[in-house]
């Protein structure tokens, strides 16, 4: 799971963590959710085999696009998108593109295997444009976005030619206007039938925004075809995850294999999980208390190895649990946990330690800090387990033991 | 002297009979709030622990006089309980609920700006004015009555600042957790304006997170307006770049929200920032006793 940066959201704080995270749809999935809605999406069919495949290519005529099906943007670049004008082409590309490892500049330097391609008819194209829309924290609005630089990655478009952007807010209270659809087809200089049907096109968008709670719809490139029809080429959409509990069909979209396994496995049991490669293990409540925990392993000398955030109302079983993902991590070398009980009560977070530590037959150092509710009777069950744990008596104490391990390892 | 939450506060509770809603309602009745009613649609005439509930707010604030709300409804439901508060005309709305989804908060956001109810949260801990009233879910004792306010978009890390605040002999007037959440009632600058008009809170701490521009006009706001002291945190030194990007969201505020940026953003704007939160305290009691 993961967070749209520019609007203020940051992937290290999930929705438990207090900030609205997305589950992105793949391309095929957001086409067929745009198709629904009366969308101009181009004819296509999502492929896990290469005989699939070409016979679906024969099926829309030639040339088709083959495109890999992968949560992360700049496929084409990474080689994952190839266009195929006949049959031994259209095998050729199948062939390619599943299985490959694809790594791109948004895939956070992870590789992600390719399982399904989207075959797709080609289509004859006269103009790229590029629109979105998404909310804005900062104006409780809806902004729509829109481009005549279709195609382009929009940030440099923005960056370089910040007059080729149009930007229109939309009050979530009156929604789209008709004013509001001239502002955007006009500044696209759209006229006559194009400007008619771009604006009933942007009508659509935005009411499937509003209608499966998206908090991103992203076409780029919205092209125009030679034949004078708009058509939309790519489609990014991500969606709320804390409505799916209302869209019951988008939910079952959710796959679970582009995610790093270990943050998947945390998921299924409520814990906000993400790895980040260096030695020292965390787990902790609340998300900012967690960052910045991870600011005083970096600070005593040593790498951060996660970000664990088990929530406030953790219970026993979720601290086991966290503890067995965080061992899971080969790179793992010492622990630290910090602990300000509130709702979680020392007492139960110090029980979870010690049963998960029993199974997992423990053999790394472990330092707990433990404040808040049920201090005492935490520190106690810590002390007659017989586990070699190290107490922590607050804050600066953790930090100074947690060096001291880290420049020993 | 407080803003916003006291002795005056007459509290009603949302979601007063659900698991949490009655734990935590008992616990801010046990730290001294004046707690007058509770509300649970289809629950009205039943009772918890001597508190009268309500099918309605309007029907509670009737009866009794509330005029601070805490809200402990389901996500799914709590964007209808924030307008509920709002419509019987609470001035004071505290939302815990975490995971409310987006497009409900944009909504709440617009129709809340033209009326007078202030809505602190969604998604936090809630505001406390040590030794009058909590209306929240912090644990009350690690709190102490004085003149240093606290503003956090945290909840566990805010516990940890007053702590150490308590630890070194610094009391607080009130503290508010406004919630991590992307679309919140009650931001930092709100905060600032009001503590900026209490005479008795003689210094503040801003508790910061990566992401957004919230403590770059906050740090702003404080160089135009306060002539406290202002000693500023950020959490997420160390946190990795964004990972997964949205391309569309970049260019709505572009590209800054690094801890880096936003400590050196407060040392511009005459903020003491601390980097070591193991320090804290210590490092708050040389800048306000100092």
């Amino acid at each position: 799971m993961s967070v749209i940066e520019g609007i203020g959201f940051h992937p290290l704080l999930s929705r438990r963590a207090g900030m609205v995270v997305y589950m992105k749809l793949h391309e095929y999935q957001a086409k067929e959710l745009f198709g629904q809605a009366g969308l101009p999406v181009p004819r296509g069919q999502v492929c896990s085999d290469v005989t699939q495949a070409v016979l679906a290519a024969d099926k829309f005529g030639w040339p088709v696009a083959i495109k890999a099906q992968v949560h992360a943007g700049g496929r084409g670049k990474g080689g994952g998108v190839r266009l195929a004008a006949n049959r031994e082409e259209a095998r050729q590309a199948a062939e390619a593109i599943l299985g490959m490892r694809l790594v791109t500049a948004q895939t956070g330097g992870r590789e992600l295997v390719v399982h399904r391609i989207l075959v797709e008819e080609g289509a004859a194209i006269q103009d790229e444009l590029y629109l979105s829309i998404l909310p804005d924290r900062a104006t409780a609005s809806l902004v729509i976005i829109a481009s005549t630089e279709g195609g382009m990655n929009i940030e440099e478009v923005a960056e370089k030619n910040p007059e080729k952007i149009v930007r229109v807010r939309v009050n979530p209270l009156l929604g789209l206007q008709p004013c509001h659809q001239r502002q955007v087809a006009f500044g696209l200089g759209l006229t006559g039938a194009l400007f008619k049907s771009f604006c009933s096109l942007l009508a659509r968008l935005y009411a499937t925004v509003i209608g499966n709670d998206l908090l991103l719809a992203e076409i780029n490139p919205l092209v125009l075809t030679e034949n004078g029809e708009f058509l939309l080429l790519d489609a990014k959409v991500e969606v709320d995850s804390s409505a799916l509990f209302r869209h019951g069909e988008l939910a079952d979209l959710h796959d679970p294999a582009e995610m790093d396994p270990l943050e998947a496995e945390a998921q299924q049991y409520g814990l906000n999980y993400i790895r980040l490669g260096g030695n020292i293990g965390t787990m902790v409540n609340g998300a900012g208390l967690a960052m910045a925990t991870m600011d005083l392993i970096k600070q005593a000398g040593g790498e951060p190895a996660n970000f664990l955030d088990v929530g406030g109302g953790a219970n026993a079983a979720m601290i086991e649990n966290g503890f067995r993902i965080i061992l899971s991590d080969g790179g793992v070398r010492a622990i630290l946990i910090n602990i300000f009980g509130g709702i979680l009560r020392c007492d139960v977070l110090a029980e979870g330690v010690v049963a998960a530590a029993r199974a997992t037959g423990l053999s790394l150092p472990v330092v707990v800090r433990m404040e808040g509710t049920n201090v005492d009777k935490g520190r106690r069950i810590l002390a007659d387990s017989g586990l070699e744990l190290v107490s922590a008596v607050d804050l600066r104490d953790a930090a100074e033991k947690i060096a001291t391990i880290a420049r020993s390892l | 002297m407080s803003i916003w939450l006291g002795s005056e506060t007459r509290l009603l509770v949302q979601g007063i009979t659900g698991r949490e809603g009655r734990f935590h309602t008992l616990a801010c009745r046990e730290y001294g709030t004046n707690v007058v009613a509770g509300v649970t649609p289809g629950k009205g005439g039943q009772e918890v622990e001597g508190i009268a509930v309500f099918n309605t707010v309007r029907e509670a604030v009737a009866a009794t006089g509330a005029n601070t709300s805490l809200i402990f409804v389901p996500p799914g439901f709590a964007a209808d309980a924030i307008l509920e508060a709002a419509d019987a005309g609470l001035a004071l709305i505290v939302c815990i609920t975490e995971g409310i989804p987006a497009h409900d908060m944009l909504r709440v956001k617009n129709a809340l700006a033209a009326g007078p109810s202030r809505l602190i949260g969604p998604n936090c801990p809630g505001i406390i004015t040590p030794g009058q009233a909590k209306a929240g879910i912090m644990p009350g004792p690690i709190h102490q009555p004085g003149s240093i306010g606290v503003i956090s978009r945290s909840g566990t890390l805010t516990y940890e600042v007053v702590h150490q605040l308590s630890s070194v002999g610094l009391g607080q007037s009130t503290c508010i957790g406004i919630g991590g959440d992307p679309v919140i009632g009650t931001d930092f600058i709100d905060c600032l304006r009001a503590f900026k008009d209490d005479a008795d809170t003689r210094g503040l701490v801003m508790v910061g997170e990566i992401g957004g521009r919230a403590e770059e006009e906050a740090a702003a706001y404080i160089r135009d307006n306060l002539d406290i002291p202002v000693v500023g945190f950020i959490a997420g030194l160390t946190a990795p770049p964004g990972r997964r990007m949205g391309h569309a969201g970049a260019i709505v505020s572009g590209s800054s929200g690094t801890a880096a940026a936003k400590i050196a953003a407060m040392r511009d704007c005459g903020l003491h920032v601390c980097e070591d939160l193991s320090r804290l305290g210590e490092f708050c009691a040389g800048i306000f006793q100092g």
